[in-house]
């Protein structure tokens, strides 16, 4: 656990008088689960729409597995190997659960036009494939049964877990989950946990924006607080508690010691 | 219904169900023939509505990009196939050279409409492709001087009736001890090319392509997210669907032996948008049950509002004309205030799942 994944430095995000990413760096580790935390409007999407190519940022770099990411569309990154959920999900609605994921698998495949017109050996065995790593997916978080359901249909909670399914279906190395716990109950967030504990075994780096402390603090290696769109602490969770900084902008300025939260705006 | 047609969980029934409609749709044209050959030719237009409904299901249906335009390349097609296989320019290739030339041409244009229009969406997409399609009609209508390309708003006459060699498409003959009239030979060629067009489109909506489209018309966001070229995918439905409507164009042309640009109005291209929507956008039973109902329900208000009139007042009140389209308008209205998902909207696609999955999904 030491060999860097993402290597982000300096990124800056304008918009109009908003500055909402102000010279941010930070490196994620292979193997590791790296929080995302900082109050409402801290910048913490806007920093995964810079890193997944949804926003160009004004200046900056980022480095994934060495190569630079600057300059790409979301789909180069996706194929590169960054995956992501929504804050506010983002599922094909209307097509069933099972062909969400199946969805997923379109970049590590190659069909086209005339594998699905004529159907050769070659595209029938791909889709056999594909449908079966997406049930496979399924049953890895836990929502099998309900493959043939829409997707808008799903409990809250399953919409979540069919969100990385999507994702992990395109096979990333890092997998970046907005929010993942909003709106889950206290069962559902423990459940999660495990899930997301699982899939860190299992090889895949995680970022995670997170509101849940309890969740944060449980299952993060190391953290990074925004605010104001600028990096106030990054280190280990246990630290992060401590830190007077995060702790006044999460409750105030003048709460804490007002010598070690000077620089901290309120 | 569609378990009705299931091949595999109920083989006998599917198989008879198969049979009963090939031999109905055999028939047809005979049994049309009965009433009035005019129903012949209204059935060869319902199944050139069907092509070009299917295609722009392709652009509405699964992409989901309103396409307000499309008929533009039926007309390219049409006027490839009059161009070159007319006395216009001297031209008479054969219908099997110029049927694929017209499709590519149509496809090249659909590219052209698609590339300036990535970014656009929804009410702004639909406005660009309005006047797209009309920009094709007016340079139709135009293209007489100073060189005459397209003969202009005369159109063009004398159009070559498909034929093989000798056997002319065109021509009444006995083929088999029966005899054929020729609105019933282009018929059969038609129907053809109809069920060909169809397998098509069920086999791209079940494919990987497939997928990627409905995800677009679903978020196109999420869709980029998860690796999928937006660009590029939504260029290729834009190309296939205009494709599709290039081939139906030529078949017109040959039919009809004669195109000018009226042909090719606004009001053709929401036709063919209402058969897409009023029969289920996206479900491909759907659009073919729409496509068959709006060719044919105002021809059949046609044959029968006023004789109607006349036995129940004695003369006739309101023109046929009118009534078609008063009635046309209320059958939308009601479909859409009562049935707004369509006539015949898609199901979930269920999928044969078993523990270790053995692929055996339709």
């Amino acid at each position: 656990m030491s060999e860097t994944l993402l290597d982000a430095k300096e990124l800056s995000k304008r918009f109009g008088g908003v500055q909402a990413l102000s010279e941010v760096g930070f490196s994620i580790r292979q193997g590791e689960i790296y929080g995302l935390i900082g109050p409402n409007g801290a910048g913490k999407t806007s920093l995964f729409n810079v890193l997944t190519g949804i926003y160009q940022p004004e200046s900056g770099s980022v480095g994934f597995c060495g190569k630079s990411l600057l300059g790409l569309k979301p789909n180069q990154v996706a194929e590169r190997g960054i995956a992501r959920t929504f804050q506010n999900i983002r599922l094909f609605a209307n097509l069933s659960a099972l062909e969400n994921v199946m969805i997923g698998r379109h970049v590590r495949t190659r069909a086209g036009v005339f594998g699905a017109i004529f159907r050769d050996a070659g595209t029938l065995a791909e889709e056999r494939a594909i449908e079966r790593r997406a049930v496979e997916l399924l049953h890895y978080v836990g929502i099998a049964d309900r493959a043939n359901d829409l997707a808008r249909h799903l409990p809250y909670g399953d919409q979540r877990r069919l969100e990385i399914a999507r994702a992990l279906a395109t096979e990333p190395r890092l997998l970046a989950l907005d929010e993942p716990a909003a709106g889950m109950n206290a069962t559902e967030t423990r459940e999660l946990r495990t899930l997301l504990g699982g899939i860190r075994d299992d090889g895949t780096t995680i970022l995670l924006i997170e509101h849940d402390m309890k969740l944060v603090m449980n299952l993060c290696d190391r953290v990074l607080v925004l605010d104001y769109g600028r990096k106030i602490a990054e280190a280990a969770a246990a630290e992060i508690q401590r830190d007077p900084k995060v702790i006044a902008a999460y409750l105030g300025g003048e709460v804490e010691t007002a010598g070690a939260a000077k620089g901290t705006a309120q | 219904m569609i378990a009705f047609f299931d091949t595999r969980k109920n083989p006998k029934l599917a198989w008879v169900g198969i049979a009963l409609i090939t031999l109905a749709l055999l028939l047809l044209p005979f049994a049309a023939a009965l009433v009035g050959t005019a129903w012949v030719r209204v059935l060869n237009f319902a199944l050139l509505y069907i092509m070009l409904a299917l295609g722009l299901n392709i652009v509405v249906g699964f992409a989901g990009l309103l396409d307000l335009g499309y008929i533009a390349f039926y007309a390219v097609g049409a006027y490839v196939y009059a161009l070159l296989a007319s006395p216009h320019f001297g031209l008479h290739w054969p219908f099997w050279v110029v049927l694929p030339i017209g499709a590519m041409v149509a496809c090249l244009f659909g590219v052209l409409l698609g590339a300036p229009t990535l970014k656009l969406r929804g009410d702004y997409l639909a406005i660009v492709t309005l006047g797209f399609g009309e920009i094709i009609r007016i340079f139709l209508n135009n293209l007489n001087t100073p060189v005459n390309i397209t003969n202009g708003p005369q159109g063009i006459n004398l159009i070559d009736p498909f034929s093989f060699g000798s056997f002319s498409f065109s021509r009444n003959e006995k083929i088999a001890g029966i005899d054929f009239s020729g609105p019933q030979k282009y018929y059969f060629l038609l129907l053809a090319i109809t069920v060909l067009i169809i397998v098509i489109n069920v086999r791209l909506q079940n494919s990987r392509l497939g997928r990627a489209w409905e995800a677009i018309r679903e978020d196109e966001v999420a869709a980029q997210a998860m690796g999928i070229n937006t660009r590029n995918v939504k260029l290729l439905a834009f190309a296939m669907g205009a494709s599709f409507a290039g081939v139906a164009g030529g078949m017109f042309s040959a039919t009809q032996a004669f195109v000018s640009p009226e042909s090719f109005g606004l009001f053709e291209s929401i036709i063919v948008l209402s058969m897409v929507v009023l029969g289920g956008m996206g479900n491909i039973p759907g659009v073919i049950l729409g496509a068959v109902l709006l060719t044919v329900f105002p021809e059949f208000l046609r044959y029968t509002m006023e004789p109607l009139q006349s036995q129940l007042f004695g003369r006739v009140i309101v023109a046929a004309e009118t009534v078609r389209l008063l009635v046309f308008g209320i059958a939308l209205v009601a479909v859409m205030l009562y049935r707004p998902a369509g006539l015949w909207p898609s199901e979930v696609r269920k999928r044969e799942l078993t523990r270790e999955d053995n692929g055996a999904a339709k």
